[in-house]
């Protein structure tokens, strides 16, 4: 039953976290992966970086809206 | 049992005049959309049609007084703010102080993704068309709050039989609308109605919400809304009207958000759902979920277990599916078929490397980017460049909305192609009634007096009255139906002679 399914997750879960395995080295393609990664967002911070608004406090102080709906 | 059904959504932007705090956003917000109007070379602006409108009346069986209303919610006088009928068969107009697009009908999850697209386009080419001498630009935002105390909404739509007791709709979805936004989340920094308790939340609206059920969309703010409005034939089909989602801005936010929300509707008419989740209490667990992005929350339940909302969410996405497969098996449509894929897949994700759902997922793209914030500059939650963020990620200028610039450098997976989107801003969805309207608008501009979802009105020469045509039918005045007559009918007296006669 579709209702148990959600109960065996949870105790599935908790298994695993009591018990939490051994920290395995990380392979060579997952380091990889990793680096390329934070080259990602590297990337994407610097480019975030160029148009987020200058004055953080300012801007964010000043952006006030009535409630709608 | 598929994720087809007539729906679609409204938008409420955030506005604001660039260094002008000050600015009256009713007034900002209807110069926005009379700029969108002026953009047209129509001569004639077709008027909202209010006769069907009922926004007091409620689904649990009884109208409010008007007297007894909020003034907020007369939606149904004209006061005189802007509002204007689209050729894509939209509407866009002022609503209290900000301005609203709410689409077309359509049939399916990615054509509500598809005009809710168009919307953002829309929006920001009128406040692009904003000229006004010594006025700053005008910014819309697509979020649901000011972390100031102020909310405003995203709503959806669902056309439902009438035949479902509504108490079923409220036993079943209330538990699937508290665990959702796991998935729909837009993100937020801050925690509570005034954001002032430095933190990330999931969701942009979780802590307006104040009751399970009611009426209201401004005050005390229900889970489940009751507003029973159809703008269709009431014996036939309810709305649901649906208030508790963020506004997204990511693709396959918004396409899981109202495919999944319509397959556990489909359950709910057809009496499929079987797992009784009732929740002991909703509202305070919909804040804990949302305060909690490790998802590791447990929400009690009524007959005493706990479950996460990764657990209930996988609860209802295995009864759909079984659902899907026990009858309709490989005859299933591709996009009820991609909608169960991606539910799965993206809360089995959710449960074991969260961040890897940053293309899909509005909240994990403005989480992963926070933190990548956090550990490059050492920001704690409380500091204004985090708050800044949250905030510019929803700004839709294409130069500075952070969501737009993740778009542009390939970091977020689409479901559109930029034309597809595009044409949706002038052309209506084929299969539903919007057809007919947007048509009759396009073709037609300067004999259309009115229009609303349940009529177009015509003023046509030589007659004295105003001629109406209801299209109480939603799934009626589709391009099958009416595409032709359309093509054949060079002027809206032709239409109407081939119509009445």
């Amino acid at each position: 039953m579709a209702r148990e399914g959600g109960q065996q997750h949870k105790t599935a879960r908790k298994t695993s976290e009591e018990d939490s395995p051994p920290e395995s080295a990380p392979s060579e393609a997952a380091s990889e992966r990793k680096e390329k990664l934070d080259d990602d967002v590297d990337a994407i911070l610097d480019d975030i970086d160029e148009v987020l608004e200058s004055n953080a406090e300012e801007f964010v102080r000043g952006f006030v809206q009535k409630g709608g709906e | 049992m598929t994720v087809r059904r007539i729906m679609g959504t409204e938008t409420e932007f955030g506005i604001s005049v660039l260094g002008t705090p000050s600015a009256n956003p009713m007034l900002a917000s209807s110069q926005v959309v009379n700029a969108y109007a002026s953009t047209s070379a129509r001569s004639r602006r077709a008027r909202w049609d209010f006769e069907e409108e009922n926004p007091l009346r409620d689904a649990r069986g009884f109208d409010l007084s008007r007297s007894a209303a909020d003034p907020s919610q007369l939606t149904d006088e004209d006061v005189g703010l802007a509002n204007l009928i689209l050729t894509n068969g939209a509407r866009l107009y002022v609503d209290h102080a900000h301005p609203e697009f709410s689409t077309p009908e359509c049939t399916n999850p990615r054509d509500v993704v598809r005009w809710d697209k168009a919307g953002e386009q829309i929006i920001v080419t009128a406040a692009n068309a904003v000229r006004i001498p010594d006025q700053n630009p005008i910014v819309l935002y697509k979020n649901n709050t000011d972390n100031k105390g102020a909310s405003y909404g995203a709503h959806e739509n669902y056309l439902m039989k009438r035949s479902t007791p509504f108490p079923d709709i409220v036993r079943h979805i209330t538990p699937f609308f508290v665990s959702r936004q796991v998935i729909c989340g837009a993100g937020r920094v801050g925690i509570g109605q005034d954001g002032q308790t430095s933190g990330f939340q999931i969701s942009q609206r979780a802590d307006f919400f104040e009751v399970e059920v009611g009426l209201e969309t401004t005050l005390k703010r229900p889970i489940v809304n009751t507003r029973d409005e159809p703008h269709a034939d009431p014996e036939k089909y309810r709305r649901l009207h649906v208030i508790i989602g963020d506004a997204n801005l990511a693709e396959i936010s918004t396409y899981l958000k109202v495919g999944t929300t319509s397959l556990v509707l489909a359950m709910i008419e057809d009496r499929a759902l079987t797992a009784d989740l009732a929740i002991d209490n909703p509202v305070s667990e919909l804040h804990k979920v949302s305060h909690d992005p490790t998802l590791k929350h447990l929400v009690s339940l009524r007959d005493g277990r706990s479950m996460s909302a990764l657990d209930l969410q996988e609860c209802y996405l295995e009864q759909a599916r079984d659902y899907v497969d026990a009858h309709l098996g490989a005859d299933a449509d591709k996009q009820t078929r991609d909608v169960l894929d991606r539910w799965e897949s993206v809360l089995s994700r959710l449960r074991t490397d969260p961040v890897s759902c940053r293309r899909e997922l509005d909240w994990v793209a403005k989480l992963a980017l926070l933190e990548s914030y956090r550990e490059r500059d050492g920001l704690e939650w409380d500091d204004p460049k985090l708050r800044l963020i949250d905030l510019q990620y929803a700004d839709l200028r294409p130069d500075k909305g952070l969501y737009q610039r993740l778009v542009a450098r390939g970091s977020i997976d689409r479901l559109l192609t930029d034309d597809e989107v595009t044409r949706a801003v002038s052309e209506p969805p084929v299969d539903t009634r919007a057809y007919f309207r947007g048509r009759c608008l396009a073709q037609y501009p300067d004999r259309i007096a009115a229009a609303s979802w349940d009529s177009v009105i015509f003023d046509l020469p030589g007659r004295d009255s105003l001629q109406r045509i209801p299209t109480m039918e939603p799934t009626r005045g589709t391009r099958h139906h009416v595409g032709e007559l359309l093509d054949r009918c060079s002027t809206a007296e032709d239409l109407f002679e081939a119509i009445t006669s």
